[in-house]
């Protein structure tokens, strides 16, 4: 089935256009770079604060505020132009094992930011000053920076492997 | 003599075992990739409020305090790895344009950056507070966010070429 989506997505019109011009795919891989670069940092801030190793002098709750809207805009920016590399070079990931990985992760990846977003909504101003944050903030903090450290792994292996 | 220094280079044990194996350099460039995310997206955190568009409630040398020495560490993974994956076929990217700019572009940012610390950073307990930075930190945090940016797109585009 994916062969044939592959097949059928490399004759469309803008796939063409993408692989014809030689400059678009790198165009829009450093945009894909420069937005992992604004996920992954802005993520690191409130990772690194959840899972209780820096930060400490911040609360839990204006991290997130601060940082989450960010994160979210650049996974929109980091999504539109994964599509647009896919629909350049089909084969080059939708037939590739290590980009079904790295989407898996990516999912995993938001919906443990969405599930634990609301969590910590609810806990917020309890334990928000302490300065060590419970178990379960910690291990959310270290999974989210350990699944956005995959995924950007998977990203550059997809060059790699077939 | 520059040439022989390449030549030499890329004939070394380690840059030899890089460019022969076939996952040391994927592996080493990970790793780059993982640090100069961290670099971009930190300095653009002091950058963006040094030209008054983010974290303008945020003092700026506190902010910098906290920030600039996970840039640092970043910076010499991403500094350490890119020497590694240079040295693998050194005489070849010493030609190419796109790294040529990259290098040119990375002495800018540090020009920038040593012109900043010498000066306007000086007073910074003066104007750090202020959510509006003067004039001179926003040319030099504008400069910054650019030079950084060029930095990683003549990088990108160094497999290109």
């Amino acid at each position: 089935m994916m062969t044939h989506l592959v097949e059928w997505l490399t004759h469309t019109r803008i796939s063409t256009t993408i692989s014809d011009t030689a400059w678009i795919i790198p165009a829009v891989q450093c945009v894909h770079i420069l937005a992992i670069a604004f996920t992954f940092t802005s993520m690191a801030m409130l990772d690194l604060r959840l899972a209780g190793v820096a930060g400490r002098q911040h609360s839990i709750e204006s991290l997130a505020k601060r940082f989450l809207p960010t994160m979210w805009l650049a996974v929109i920016v980091l999504l539109v132009t994964g599509i647009l590399l896919i629909l350049g070079e089909p084969n080059r990931a939708l037939l590739n094992w290590v980009f079904g990985v790295k989407m898996l992760l990516l999912l995993a990846v938001l919906l443990l930011t969405l599930v634990s977003d609301r969590v910590l909504r609810g806990y917020s101003g309890t334990w928000d000053r302490a300065t060590r944050p419970p178990v379960g903030a910690r291990v959310v903090g270290i999974l989210s920076l350990l699944l956005w450290t995959s995924i950007i792994v998977a990203g550059r292996w997809i060059a790699y492997s077939g | 003599m520059l040439a022989d220094f390449f030549k030499w280079l890329e004939q070394t044990t380690p840059a030899r075992t890089i460019s022969e194996s076939g996952w040391l350099f994927p592996t080493i460039e990970t790793l780059h990739v993982l640090a100069l995310t961290l670099v971009i997206g930190s300095i653009a955190m002091v950058d963006l409020r040094l030209i008054n568009v983010a974290l303008r409630k945020r003092d700026v040398a506190e902010l910098s305090d906290e920030v600039l020495p996970w840039t640092w560490c970043a910076f010499v993974v991403a500094a350490l790895t890119g020497f590694c994956l240079f040295a693998s076929a050194a005489t070849k990217y010493v030609a190419n344009v796109a790294m040529q700019i990259k290098f040119v572009l990375l002495m800018l940012a540090a020009i920038n950056m040593l012109t900043f610390n010498l000066t306007l950073h000086r007073s910074i307990k003066t104007w750090g507070r202020d959510p509006k930075t003067p004039l001179g930190a926003q040319i030099a945090g504008g400069l910054s966010l650019i030079l950084w940016i060029g930095v990683m797109v003549s990088g990108r585009w160094i497999g290109f070429l």
